[in-house]
């Protein structure tokens, strides 16, 4: 969680005097109406013809429904985030062409509420930075550890920036400490990789699966059949319950389930090490068992170029058959309900007939973490592998 | 042929909006070809630059352009998941609104393209512009929203890891767009006052970044769906299917149609004759030699302009699919070329912009301007002007 209190230096830095949000509120006939039909737009076109005309009544609105229709956004789901950002937008547009610029204490005491949907707390920087570009300078070092990504990947930039300038500098004892708390705070794949480089080059190492919370040790079961793509929809005994000990007769023979233990820092789970041979058209089961320390919402977010579904507590979260488009870290996210205790997750990769050098790999890449991309770690989570390590028969 | 034969060529296309307009991915017949009044700028040199405006975000789309206003999409973050849609100026390029919305479907793609890779689309009171997220967002001209669709959020398996890139077409009340890809796979007809479902059909399941492109005359406009596995025509309003081309066809370069003709990349390019009436189609001949690239071939009358995966540009008759002349240019190019009655215009991914003269015997590169940025979206044209973008910036050229 967020600790609060970083905040206190930037709400110095403004002065600001937070006030009550209600009484901001001055807004156009039919206000509260409109905004209540812009939440209510979903799948498939629902409410939009009901929504465009609320949204004309929204637009029409005053800098004084910034904070009400930014509040808004913490219910709305995607689609109706847009509708209400696209309003917004169009009040500021308006406002600013007239020469008036939103309240930065306002926006600065809706920032600061770290409980408010982080899309919107992004938007409420973004203004600052439009008014008020020195003020918002000065407040990213303490988004650091901030609950809202994009708020704390300019604070980790912030931070990349003093350790290299410390490098710079001959101060490499302060630059190793400060890149090190900068790859703690990051969360965007792109800047913890460059961390990590920097880190490494520097002679110190980073726990990479420990900080995304990958997934390491497997039980692997394989190979079914996947001849002519048929293996995706095929319901195989790993579907219907788990049995370890169990024997079954697979596409070339007997098969049991066996270790599958990735070392790779990106948490890369690789069948290819069972079977050399690069076999195609086959199917394979990964199972895995997750000790929670508590009952709470989650993510699975999965990097994988083979088709495939995953089951968490014997309940199917999702399947995908695509093969070899591309695979990248967090290519997939997936709310989950963790459970306290033993989570049972169970991973089915299919691979194709496809004969081009890049098509060989079957494996996936999978971690357990919150909304925010923070890590959550199993309490039965085992040491990180060291690198090299091989698959167990 | 020219600009007369041009003419009475043209009266055989669907009605669409004002002649100035570029109003979707290569122009208002989805030829490549501008009106016949359009002159474009003379040459591409520093000279001939009118404007250029910085850009916030990545993109492949083309820039349409209704009226005096100049609408692009680009794509921007870590994620690529903030999608803007930007209205400029025509006359100095000044941007005139910008609306950003987020990506409510997945945003990866392959390095080389982004999320912005469809171009939008108009009917001329509306601008709908999609992603490859397949997001889809309806403004009118002033940047006002009409209503949003997130396709990928209404249809979960509906995106390609290596992006998508098929730019959609308005006929009448239906927007149009192919959703195309290993999973679930479907072409749809929205209802432009709305966003709604008028039609929803399966296609193959294999990926595909062509684009549909309409065919026939006013009134009776067939949208031709274009795959793998060839080239299905169906009502633009119902979705309903007229006649279906089944000898495969390209996944990248689209087709293009002239009155009743489809030419198409299929089996090197095939020119086949489809009717609203049902009929089977009727293949008129096939160029096995004339392989369109990345880039879609160019219709115009009596000829046709094919650049294939080398970057030879190919003039060929529209008779037979003869080879009229060649002439090689400097690529290589992932953009289509777009042209008036007399001058070809293409950019190649280094950034050169080639102005071809069309008027003589053979083709002849009479102008070039290096750009110095990676250029990767199709060019568009609109009275003497062409517009053509980067992930940086959009330039004018023609004064």
């Amino acid at each position: 969680m967020m600790p609060r209190r970083v905040f206190l230096p930037a709400i110095l830095i403004l002065t600001s005097v937070c006030l009550s949000l209600s009484a901001l509120r001055a807004a156009p006939d039919g206000f509260d109406q409109a905004l209540t039909t812009l939440l209510a737009v979903g799948p498939e076109a629902k409410g939009n013809a009901e929504a465009s005309s609320a949204w004309k009544v929204v637009a029409s609105a005053d800098s004084e429904s910034l904070i009400p229709l930014l509040e808004a956004m913490g219910e709305a789901n995607p689609l109706a985030l847009n509708w209400i950002r696209s309003a917004l937008e169009t009040i500021v547009d308006r406002d600013l062409a007239a020469g008036k610029s939103p309240s930065v204490d306002t926006l600065g005491g809706f920032l600061f509420e770290v409980t408010q949907n982080p899309r919107a707390r992004r938007f409420a920087f973004e203004l600052i930075q439009r008014s008020a570009p020195n003020a918002a300078e000065k407040l990213i070092p303490g988004l650091l550890n901030d609950p809202a990504v994009e708020l704390r990947r300019d604070a980790v930039a912030w931070l990349t920036k003093q350790a290299a300038e410390a490098k710079t500098a001959g101060d490499e004892a302060a630059a190793g400490l400060l890149y090190e708390q900068a790859i703690r705070s990051a969360r965007d794949v792109d800047q913890i990789k460059e961390l990590n480089a920097t880190l490494t080059k520097m002679g110190r190492t980073v726990d990479l699966p420990r900080h995304f919370g990958f997934l390491m040790e497997w039980k692997a079961l394989a190979p079914f059949d996947n001849t002519g793509r048929a293996g995706f929809d095929t319901v195989n005994p790993p579907e219907t319950g788990i049995q370890l000990d169990a024997k079954y007769p697979g596409k070339n023979g007997e098969i049991g389930w066996q270790d599958l233990v990735s070392s790779d820092p990106y948490g890369m789970v690789d069948f290819n090490k069972l079977f050399p041979d690069l076999i195609k058209e086959v199917t394979g089961y990964a199972y895995t068992e997750f000790d929670s320390a508590e009952t709470r919402p989650a993510e699975l977010r999965l990097g994988c170029k083979n088709a495939w579904k995953i089951w968490v507590n014997g309940k199917l979260i999702f399947g995908r058959d695509e093969y070899h488009r591309g695979a990248r870290v967090d290519q997939y996210r997936m709310p989950i309900d963790l459970q306290k205790g033993k989570n049972t997750i169970l991973v089915k990769l299919c691979q194709n007939e496809q004969k081009e050098t890049w098509t060989v790999e079957w494996q996936f890449q999978l971690r357990v973490c919150d909304s925010t991309g923070t890590a959550i770690l199993a309490r039965n989570r085992p040491p990180t592998p060291p690198l090299g390590a091989v698959a167990k028969k | 042929m020219h600009s007369r034969s041009l003419a009475l060529l043209l009266l055989l296309v669907p009605a669409l909006p004002a002649s100035a307009d570029w109003p979707n991915f290569r122009g208002p017949h989805g030829t490549g070809i501008a009106e016949d009044g359009a002159t474009g700028p003379a040459a591409l040199t520093e000279e001939t630059l009118a404007w250029s405006s910085d850009l916030p975000g990545r993109g492949l789309s083309s820039p349409i352009v209704v009226g005096d206003r100049v609408f692009l999409t680009c794509s921007s973050g870590p994620l690529q998941d903030r999608l803007h849609l930007i209205c400029f100026a025509a006359a100095d390029g000044k941007k005139l609104w910008h609306r950003e919305f987020w990506a409510t479907g997945r945003t990866m793609t392959h390095e080389k393209t982004c999320v912005a890779a469809p171009t939008p689309a108009s009917d001329g009171k509306r601008v709908f512009a999609i992603y490859s997220s397949n997001d889809v967002f309806c403004t009118d001209l002033e940047g006002n929203l009409l209503w949003t669709r997130g396709l990928t959020y209404d249809y979960p398996n509906a995106s390609n890891s290596l992006g998508m890139a098929s730019s959609p077409v308005v006929i009448d009340d239906t927007f149009v767009a192919q959703i195309e890809n290993d999973s679930e796979s479907f072409a749809v007809g929205l209802d432009v006052r709305t966003g709604a479902n008028k039609w929803k059909i399966d296609r193959p399941k294999a990926a595909n970044w062509t684009s549909p492109i309409v065919v026939g005359p006013a009134g009776q406009e067939i949208v031709a769906l274009q795959s793998s596995k060839g080239i299905l025509g169906v009502v633009a309003s119902t979705g309903s299917e007229v006649w279906n081309y089944t000898e495969g066809a390209a996944t990248m370069a689209s087709s293009a149609a002239f009155g009743d003709i489809i030419y198409a990349p299929s089996n090197g390019l095939t020119a086949f004759k489809a009717t609203a009436n049902g009929a089977a189609v009727e293949q008129l001949w096939r160029q096995s030699e004339q392989r369109p690239g990345t880039g879609s071939p160019l219709v115009s009358g009596n000829k046709g302009y094919v650049i294939n995966g080398a970057g030879v540009l190919n003039a060929i008759s529209l008779k037979d699919g003869e080879r009229l002349w060649r002439i090689r240019l400097k690529g290589p190019f992932s953009s289509s070329p777009i042209a008036t009655a007399s001058h070809l215009y293409v950019f190649s991914e280094p950034g050169i912009g080639q102005c071809v003269d069309l008027t003589g015997a053979e083709g002849v590169v009479t102008s070039e301007v290096d750009l110095k940025e990676t250029i990767l979206g199709t060019p568009s044209l609109s009275g003497n002007a062409v517009y053509v973008r980067s992930d940086k910036h959009l330039w004018r050229f023609g004064k």
